[in-house]
């Protein structure tokens, strides 16, 4: 196949070769940073043309007019007014932006504080205790296996568990410990807590491992001969050296968890409002720049969710 | 060094072993439930044992166009990784330098990757709609719509798989040793020639690592795909589509389906891998006893 790196590394036999080789090339010489440009540029074509291009106009279309059917292209904030409406008039009470908010971050912080707990000790678990090479790699494998495969199927797979009938209520009726099935395992706060800790535990697990196993071995054992008890290395060694692991992690978990309206969707029986929710139903209604408007509302607030974790850990020099 | 494991060692080994099966039971749970019998339903127990809900599923009859939709999702699957392939190694190349934008480029692939993806759907869709209204403004106007599988689906599918890929060519050519490519050119190789028959059989694994990323995440892609597909759907809309109206067992048939085909990709993916790495191993130590 001709790649385009294939083309260019023929065009350019300068390419990997040191700036002292001095032999002589067939081809015309291209200029190091040109021939960086056409690796690059490719991608970064994509980029700007589906990630950059695409939210600046979210940002500008989140300024235009909008009626039944159509956008209107002139300055309107009525995007951003439709979305806060009654918040000053609704005080002390939180008005609908506002309670969605809150369920939006209580949400995340439930599903942040259970997946670092489970990532940790998964990661510890791995990079400490499996000594043998193919081990890990093999129970590394294990647990990345289910990310390669649907998320919707592994959120329905909660339904014939959770569901009136299913295996959890059933066992627990027929032990005696209930009369009626519960009604809050499915479609409920439970059910997506549930799922997403689920889904995206494994974005905690692979950073966090990857620190962990930067640790160097002598450090710990340090530790140990100087008298420290296990809790007291794993506070003072193991932590602080494995936080670039555990930022990176919280911020995958954090940003999914805002920005979900699938996961909360399917499992929360369409009944929970999130802030990912809220930009799906308008856009349904097709009021787009109430859409934007509320995306970048989302965009700011994870913005400086991000800005605030990127302080603790420079994430350039982790990866 | 035979010494007996620590507490610990158990307490976290039982940890793992009940992530695990939190992990899979659920999934092998509905692989299960979707050969109920004819007369089954969303739950267990079995009500008899049959291929009738999968079977349903290939006649057409039954609640989605499986057919159409699966060959548009494997279509663009194969695409997807195929660019990201590509793209990735390119770009991984290019990162073995310094070069201006480097960090722009970074940092646009880190965004790409925890901006929501509901976000970067809408942004697409918006681009895609003002690209429709100015084509129809100014040059045609029965024009119906740029948006499409292979145009916006394609564009939001590789803003998630292009981060993927663009980190695992960092890990690569952070252990990559620049020394057998020196020594390559220094017994007369042309860069394409180095390229081709050093870095790449070195890196061929984790090249197919990011095929293996590139599918998979385009074949399950959802939140991306949501806003930005067009007038058709994937598969996976299809089947979140179903997750609101459906009462019967067709949907663990179309899940165990759709899991069939990540499973094999992926047992394809690591099983040549595995072959790959085994030689690289073997021939690497003949060429280790040659030369020292």
């Amino acid at each position: 196949m001709d790649t385009s790196e294939d083309i260019l590394q023929q065009a350019s036999p300068d390419l990997v070769r040191g700036p002292d080789t001095a032999r002589r090339t067939k081809a015309a010489r291209l200029s190091p940073s040109f021939i960086s440009w056409l690796q690059a540029g490719p991608m970064m074509l994509v980029f700007l043309s589906f990630f950059l291009i695409p939210l600046v106009f979210v940002v500008i279309v989140s300024f235009w007019d909008y009626n039944e059917y159509q956008l209107l292209p002139t300055f309107s904030g009525r995007g951003y007014t439709d979305t806060f409406e009654g918040c000053i008039a609704q005080l002390p009470e939180l008005c609908t932006i506002g309670r969605t908010y809150v369920m939006t971050l209580k949400l995340c912080f439930l599903v942040w504080a259970i997946t670092l707990f489970i990532g940790f000790w998964v990661a510890y678990f791995l990079a400490f205790h499996v000594k043998s090479k193919t081990w890990q790699v093999g129970l590394s494998l294990l647990c990345t296996i289910p990310f390669w495969t649907s998320n919707v199927i592994r959120m329905i797979a909660w339904i014939p568990l959770l569901g009136r009938n299913g295996l959890v209520n059933s066992g627990l009726v027929k032990s005696g410990l209930i009369n009626h099935p519960l009604e809050w395992l499915l479609f409920s706060e439970f059910s997506v807590v549930l799922a997403l800790v689920h889904l995206f535990t494994f974005f905690m697990v692979v950073p966090i491992f990857n620190s962990m196993v930067r640790i160097d071995k002598s450090l710990i054992e340090a530790a140990y001969d100087a008298g420290a008890t296990g809790f007291q290395t794993l506070v003072n060694v193991i932590i602080p050296l494995a936080k670039p692991g555990i930022v990176i992690g919280s911020i995958f978990v954090i940003t999914i968890v805002m920005g979900d309206f699938i996961t909360i969707g399917v499992m929360g029986g369409q009944q929970i409002a999130a802030a990912g929710k809220i930009i799906e139903t308008r856009v349904n209604a097709l009021q787009f720049p109430a859409a934007a408007a509320n995306a970048v509302i989302l965009l700011v607030i994870t913005f400086l969710i991000i800005s605030m974790m990127s302080r603790i850990v420079d994430i350039k020099k982790e990866l | 060094m035979k010494e007996g494991r620590p507490r610990s060692f158990y307490v976290l080994a039982i940890f793992f072993a009940a992530y695990v099966l939190f992990l899979y039971g659920p999934m092998i749970a509905i692989y299960v439930l979707s050969f109920q019998g004819p007369s089954g339903g969303l739950t267990f127990p079995m009500n008899g044992v049959s291929t009738f809900w999968i079977a349903k599923l290939f006649q057409g009859t039954g609640i989605v166009d499986l057919g159409a939709a699966f060959r548009r999702s494997l279509l663009l699957g194969t695409i997807v990784m195929i660019v990201t392939v590509v793209l990735s190694v390119a770009a991984g190349m290019a990162f073995r330098r310094k070069f201006k934008a480097q960090s722009i480029l970074f940092y646009s692939a880190i965004a790409s990757l925890i901006v929501p993806s509901i976000i970067t759907s809408l942004g697409i869709s918006l681009e895609f709609r003002i690209i429709d209204d100015l084509i129809k403004a100014h040059w045609n106007e029965n024009f119906e719509t740029s948006m499409g599988l292979l145009t916006s689906g394609l564009g939001a599918h590789l803003t998630w798989t292009l981060p993927f890929g663009l980190l695992i060519m960092f890990a690569i050519f952070n252990r990559f040793d620049p020394r057998l490519e020196e020594a390559a050119r220094d017994l007369g190789a042309t860069p394409w020639q180095a390229f081709r028959h050093v870095v790449l059989p070195i890196i061929l694994p984790s090249v197919i690592g990011i095929g293996l990323f590139g599918f998979t995440l385009s074949w399950d892609e959802l939140a991306r795909s949501s806003q930005a597909i067009g007038a058709v759907n994937t598969l996976p809309l299809d089947l979140q589509g179903l997750t609101t109206t459906v009462t019967n067992p067709d949907i663990y048939a179309l899940g165990t389906v759709i899991s069939a085909v990540s499973f094999t990709v992926i047992s394809l993916a690591l099983g040549t891998i595995h072959v790959l790495n085994k030689r690289q191993a073997a021939r690497g130590s003949d060429a280790g006893k040659g030369l020292v």
